[in-house]
């Protein structure tokens, strides 16, 4: 019997509303310094390391929004699963552009995919996010899709 | 700078070693917005959430790796693809080691496939990796 129910698959497809950042050169160097980065480029901060988007569109709030241990709250496009010990999968990217001080990126994040297969311990629920980020324009800079392993 | 022709298959990257500190962590943490408690309250860290130290983030382990291939490419073409994944904790205090190795050479496109890993002191691989960068036809020099 399926644990993916019909109401959690029509979940596919659900996206967050955008959310836009714009890149200074200072954003880069902090990351760069942080990082350990030993190319001029990335420690001047004339262009970011591609990881750099990693943070750049992680959420801003006042701290009694935060969690007691200092976690965002979860934002809810994952829908609560069957399943509740959840695992990093990982984190599948591509890279079709530079990132420069200057730049304004809009980040979209969609359930794209919800699946489940039997793991040697059981059931597994494979949850696929895709964040997908592009300039204004809609020129694609990177597409990461993230996967979280429910068991 | 390295050139298409004289990149062999099964050829190690340069490796890299990473230990970082608390001020590291919390520069690291700071850049990227990210309070959570498990990376510089080492009390709450062992005694609520049962880790045995400090963790070192996932992502900047993975930053690490993309680190290695930049170096290794120095700007002779383009990372297209990255992929990672946190398989095993590590703490404040551990000696990381990232390394990659040339898993496949394709001339016409010009695409090089790699391995990588975050490796520990004990040889387990905390975090594997792979990667695609595409060199520039001739592995022309760039205007770096």
């Amino acid at each position: 019997m399926s644990l993916l129910t019909p109401e959690l698959k029509a979940e596919v497809g659900r996206s967050l509303p955008p959310v836009t950042a714009e890149v200074t050169r200072r954003e880069i160097r902090k990351y760069a310094a942080a990082t350990g980065q030993r190319l001029k480029r990335f420690i001047d901060g004339d262009e970011a390391p591609p990881m750099f988007l990693f943070g750049l569109f992680l959420d801003i709030l006042p701290r009694e929004r935060m969690l007691a241990d200092g976690r965002q709250p979860d934002d809810g496009l994952v829908p609560e699963l069957p399943l509740t010990r959840v695992m990093a999968g990982g984190s599948e990217a591509t890279f079709h552009r530079g990132i420069y001080p200057g730049d304004v990126l809009v980040s979209t994040q969609t359930l794209v995919d919800l699946y489940e297969k039997a793991g040697s311990q059981g059931p597994l629920i494979f949850a696929v996010v895709e964040n997908r980020v592009e300039t204004r324009d809609g020129e694609p800079v990177m597409i990461e899709r993230v996967t979280r392993i429910a068991r | 700078m390295p050139e298409l022709k004289d990149i062999k298959e099964g050829e190690a990257l340069p490796a890299r070693t990473f230990k970082p500190d608390e001020v590291q962590l919390f520069m690291y943490n700071a850049a990227i917005w990210n309070p959570h408690r498990i990376h510089y309250d080492a009390p709450y860290t062992t005694e609520v959430e049962g880790h045995p130290g400090i963790v070192i983030d996932g992502p900047l382990q993975g930053d690490w790796l993309t680190q290695l291939v930049l170096e290794w490419i120095d700007g002779a073409g383009e990372l297209v693809e990255f992929r990672y994944s946190n398989r095993r904790a590590a703490y404040l205090g551990e000696t990381l080691r990232a390394e990659g190795r040339v898993e496949v050479v394709d001339p016409d496109t010009g695409d090089v496939r790699l391995t990588l890993a975050v490796v520990n002191e004990q040889g387990q691989t905390n975090t594997p990796g792979e990667a695609v960068v595409r060199f520039r036809p001739e592995s022309g020099r760039p205007a770096n």
